[in-house]
């Protein structure tokens, strides 16, 4: 699979998270998307997951057949998908058949994430930690070419944290992609780094300047006549 | 690889409701509590309460779908489960339709097969009952299908249940007029049973094809 990304720029409530965003990604490659807080690299991540639209630039896939993007991937973020009065199993088994593509039991994905205990345990017993464990562990229940993981190793320990290394270095031994967004080094060899600091610090610039046009006495009209970049004359909450 | 996804899906929302802090026993006895209060608000006056008894189950019956309705998609938003459908080979009007299935296998179908029962609460006979029941069995459905389409336009919104309420109850009047006609046709007057019926059938087939479609397309841009 190759994932193209060509100027992205996306724009939430009115208001300009990031522009000209472009990467490639082919097969056995790694993407660390990294930034300050609020730069919008889980924006970036829901954009490719098909939850947001983006407002404008193109996305393309190749080499999956008939696919669309958001069959292709796997997605780990902070809200992982996870029902807690289900047991970690009913769970997986859950994503798997609704994924479909299935290549390891429940079982056998737990155990290699070092929760074979916890296989008919609610999820809700389980630590935050824990239950990001259970969630990697849909990584390796069906097989999808991408993963897209949001700071996957937020409450993870050092353990847990080495063998997701070793499971995304098999991934993308097999012609996997990942695109991570993270703050840490994860483990991720020759992984090309994508930072959407610089899309979003213009449009931080432009905030600044638009709050200081709106503190000051001529306020909004001079505001939106000041011919500047393409943010300025938003709607704001 | 389609029918086992769907399968999957309705067998765990099946699941969820049947486990602890599910709602589908919560909006039965909130449907007997309506049923319960009335008669202590009208008095004991049997003729009144049976003459009105069917318009107040189906009263009951839209307030308490409406009371499940506001989790139905806003559980799935909040923890990520429906970016997990979004990537789904499926698609989306097709994970509304079973988890549509799914919420009233365990809230309106209840509803439609206790009616009887609480029909006794407000003095209803044997036919009524019966037709009571029925028209409730035809008619539910029309009531979550169009409940989903709010639900699906308020997943995002915290607490958004009340707005739910206000967007879809008058959406619902159709179905309430004719299913509470429907049940006193039963009764005797000048209309047959059978047509108002055949257009509360018709009401929950054109929300069945409604719902689906506008519900898939709330939830699929739903920012």
């Amino acid at each position: 699979m190759r994932l193209t990304a060509q100027t992205l720029a996306v724009r939430r409530s009115g208001r300009r998270i990031f522009s000209d965003v472009s990467f490639t990604l082919g097969a056995g490659e790694a993407l660390m998307v990294t930034g300050r807080n609020g730069a919008g690299k889980s924006t970036l991540l829901a954009v490719l997951a098909g939850r947001l639209k983006p407002e404008s630039g193109t996305l393309t896939v190749h080499e999956v057949g008939e696919a669309t993007l958001p069959e292709c991937l796997h997605v780990v973020g902070h809200r992982d998908g996870l029902k807690s009065p289900l047991t970690a199993e009913e769970n997986l088994a859950f994503a798997r058949d609704l994924l479909g593509a299935p290549t390891a039991s429940p079982r056998a994905a737990l155990e290699e994430l070092g929760l074979g205990h916890a296989l008919r345990l609610p999820v809700a017993y389980l630590s935050a930690g824990q239950r990001r464990r259970v969630a990697l562990a849909r990584l390796l229940v069906c097989r999808r070419p991408l993963w897209l993981l949001d700071e996957p190793t937020a409450a993870l320990d050092v353990a847990s944290q080495a063998v997701l290394a070793g499971m995304m270095a098999r991934h993308r031994a097999t012609g996997g992609l990942v695109i991570a967004a993270t703050h840490q080094a994860l483990g991720l060899e020759g992984a090309r780094e994508l930072r959407i600091e610089a899309a979003r610090s213009e449009a931080a610039r432009s905030e600044a300047a638009r709050s200081e046009a709106a503190r000051s006495e001529a306020a909004m009209s001079e505001a939106t006549a000041t011919p500047s970049d393409a943010a300025t004359g938003d709607v704001w909450w | 690889m389609v029918m086992r996804a769907l399968k999957a899906l309705v067998a765990r929302d099946l699941a969820l409701a049947a486990r602890v802090g599910g709602s589908g026993a919560l909006s039965l006895v909130f449907f007997l509590m309506i049923v319960a209060v009335v008669p202590f608000a009208l008095g004991p006056d049997l003729n009144l309460l049976s003459r009105i008894g069917p318009a107040i189950l189906w009263l009951a019956a839209v307030l308490a779908t409406l009371i499940g309705l506001d989790r139905l998609f806003q559980a799935d938003e909040e923890d990520g489960s429906l970016d997990l459908m979004t990537g789904a080979p499926v698609p989306m009007e097709l994970v509304v339709l079973a988890k549509v299935l799914a919420h009233w296998l365990t809230t309106g179908l209840p509803l439609a097969l206790a009616a009887p029962l609480f029909g006794l609460l407000v003095a209803l006979d044997g036919t009524a009952m019966a037709a009571t029941s029925l028209t409730l069995l035809v008619g539910t459905p029309a009531l979550t299908f169009i409940g989903a389409v709010g639900s699906a336009l308020t997943a995002s919104i915290r607490r958004g249940g009340l707005i739910l309420a206000v967007l879809v109850l008058p959406l619902m009047i159709p179905t309430l007029i004719f299913g509470v006609s429907a049940s006193e046709a039963a009764l005797g007057g000048t209309v047959p049973f059978t047509t108002p019926l055949a257009i509360l059938a018709a009401l929950s087939l054109i929300a069945g094809v409604v719902g689906t479609l506008a519900s898939a397309a709330a939830l699929r841009w739903s920012e």
